[in-house]
């Protein structure tokens, strides 16, 4: 690599970053990935941000509390519009969920190398967009604590639940996902924990990671079994991950309600959950890699190879979004040109034009290189996708139920003070989640760092 | 063939790369030793092999899981469907199976993803809080950048002296004994 070599002789294909700045040993990129956990006292912004979403978990909690004593008449929902808020935060955030199991599982699957920097916080954030999704189901049912009925127990009523309803489907796929996505990280997590206990400083530590770890040592047998498994779990991840927004697209496209009873909804709500997930990451990758120094490990090409995905996946949108136009005209179903006129010329049209906005025109910047590789132009870019990704659902979900087939069921809604602050306390919980995973494990999978540093040594040796 | 230390686990060789690991297995493998084991701070390519680990049950096991959550799903659909909780709709069939499909699907992915995991663990012997091989100090850096070549007590060719130089010879770093003392 020292050797300077004469441009002219320099191939033509263009460089691409490294997925691993050069110069790191095994023991380097632990020192570095385990002193943000082990060793870093937590810096201002870490509190100051830390305090903020924790704040807005008590936010959430009051939120939750009021919504208990009073019911959901404290909401926006009404008869039409049954399914509000609530039920755009799900979509919104169990899509935000896709991105973790996604990075981890098919592209291991695929054996893309940049992924290896990013999966472990990407999981982590899954998880935790998850447990945010599955919030807002639970209060919507108006009883949360009944909310076992939907599960199949043996009651003395003698009822089972209703198999053919796709609401049961989506019990089934979003407890699995999140299940999957537990161990799935979990496993990722044994060899990161067993390296944490090894280098603890003190007795809590040692003790804590000793018992996560399980004991972990790295025997040749163990690993053999391990690499295994983590296969299997990613063969099966990968078709469990486009599975759950299928089933949560099926919530409406079974109904028969203009706009949502379309055949196009599967494929394009996995693919705006790619897309929304990867917005995700990059929210997340672009502060983590400034706060800790991890510019070498979370490189320009990680972020340059997210931009791209999302590129791609937008456009897997905006094909989505055309269809339904196209598909509402040359079917000639008058309820669904109705309703297509709706979404341009209805009261909600400004939401109709914001989303196009975010989640078409906007991204198209991407194509260009300078775009993706301005970090700052790139996390804007992350929050304007997100935002067009949570009006796509509200246009989705509140634009159809207001414009039903009978003008006498026609309606109108709007969020309540309490809608929101459910919804910004959800954030909060994300958020602070967030801030407790990256001091309390490793934010960036260690073992799987080493074997780039050998990796990389060893395609250095095979250099003439 | 010496009388076997009930104090001593076994010898514990270091070394600093993958390469030199594989090569010190495989002629531990070629000098006779049956009770080998080895560490490393990540999976290294070939090393079960070299010490004559060639299968795991891993997949078996996640293929019975998965069949396991594939029937038990589908069952459970049509038994509250179709036998104990039967409701007529319009006549419609009490076994609409391709309404059954998605919940069979997630269950199975279950089955297999719970069973790929427990099993892994299971086999792996896992948790495991103490092993011989903790007692070793410099042990703390197979997590982070050293390689363990292990040859237990047990093994009938199993020597101190010996077993010690034997590992020398593979160009072991250090070489600790490892006590059975907890």
């Amino acid at each position: 690599m020292s050797d300077i070599e004469p441009v002219e002789h320099q191939p033509e294909i263009r460089r691409l970053d490294p997925v691993l700045e050069p110069g790191y040993t095994y023991a380097s990129v632990t020192d570095k990935i385990a002193a943000v956990v082990l060793t870093r006292p937590p810096s201002m912004g870490w509190i100051a941000g830390f305090s903020v979403s924790f704040c807005l978990v008590m936010v959430l909690f009051v939120s939750l509390a009021w919504l208990i004593t009073k019911g959901v008449g404290i909401w926006g929902i009404n008869i039409p519009i049954g399914w509000g808020f609530a039920i755009v935060n799900f979509v919104w955030w169990i899509g935000i969920g896709h991105a973790g199991t996604l990075i981890s599982a098919i592209l291991f699957l695929l054996n893309q190398k940049w992924r290896t920097s990013i999966n472990r916080f990407a999981e982590a954030m899954t998880l935790f967009a998850v447990a945010c999704a599955g919030i807002f189901p639970l209060i919507h049912t108006g009883r949360p604590w009944m909310a076992y009925y939907m599960m199949p127990y043996p009651s003395t009523m003698g009822i089972w639940p209703q198999f053919r309803s796709p609401l049961i489907w989506d019990v089934f796929a979003v407890s699995t996902y999140a299940t999957v996505s537990l161990m799935f990280w979990f496993v990722g997590l044994l060899p990161d924990l067993a390296t944490l206990r090894d280098r603890a400083k003190n007795r809590t530590q040692q003790v804590i990671y000793g018992i996560f770890s399980m004991g972990w040592r790295g025997s040749a047998h163990h690993w053999h079994r391990y690499q295994s498994a983590y296969l299997l779990l990613a063969g099966l991840a990968t078709p469990l991950v486009l599975s759950v927004h299928t089933v949560v697209s099926f919530d409406f496209a079974v109904a028969i309600v203009p706009g949502w009873h379309t055949t196009i909804f599967p494929p394009y709500f996995v693919a705006g959950a790619i897309y929304s997930g990867f917005a995700m990451v990059l929210t997340l990758a672009i502060p983590l890699r400034k706060a800790y120094g991890l510019e070498d490990f979370i490189t320009m090409r990680h972020l340059d190879n997210m931009a791209k995905v999302m590129l791609a996946t937008g456009m897997i949108v905006a094909y989505g979004y055309a269809i339904e136009f196209f598909m509402a005209f040359y079917s000639g179903n008058k309820f669904d040109v109705f309703l297509a006129e709706q979404r341009l010329h209805g009261p909600y049209s400004h939401f109709y034009f914001a989303l196009i906005l975010c989640n078409i025109l906007t991204p198209q910047l991407l194509w260009i290189e300078k775009v993706r590789r301005n970090v700052a132009a790139l996390f804007v870019m992350s929050l304007v996708v997100n935002t067009g990704m949570w009006l796509e659902r509200f246009v989705i979900v509140v634009i159809s139920l207001t414009r039903d087939y009978m003008p006498s069921a026609w309606g109108r809604y709007s969020a309540t003070f309490w809608d929101y602050s459910t919804f910004a306390g959800t954030i909060g919980l994300f958020v602070m989640l967030i801030f407790l995973f990256v001091r309390a494990l490793p934010a960036i999978a260690i073992a799987e760092m080493r074997e780039l540093v050998l990796e990389q040594s060893e395609s250095r040796e095979e250099k003439p | 063939m010496t009388e076997p230390r009930q104090d001593i686990y076994g010898l514990m060789g270091e070394f600093v790369s993958p390469e030199e690991i594989l090569h010190a297995a495989s002629e531990a493998r070629k000098a006779g030793f049956k009770y080998i084991s080895a560490y490393s701070p990540f999976p290294v390519e070939g090393l079960a092999h070299a010490i004559g680990f060639p299968k795991t049950g891993v997949p078996r096991i996640t293929l019975l899981g998965g069949l396991l959550g594939c029937l038990g799903g589908f069952g459970l659909q049509y038994w509250c469907s179709a036998i104990t909780y039967p409701i007529n709709v319009a006549g419609r069939p009490l076994n609409s199976w391709p309404a059954f499909i998605p919940v069979t699907f997630e269950m199975t992915i279950l089955g297999a993803a719970t069973s790929a995991v427990i099993g892994m663990l299971a086999l792996n012997l896992l948790p495991q809080p103490y092993h011989p091989v903790f007692n070793v100090e410099r042990f703390a850096r197979a997590t982070t950048d050293r390689f363990f070549l292990v040859i237990e007590s047990r093994d009938p060719k199993f020597h101190l002296a010996e077993t010690a130089r034997f590992l020398q010879s593979v160009h072991a770093h250090h070489v600790h004994e490892v006590s059975n003392a907890e």
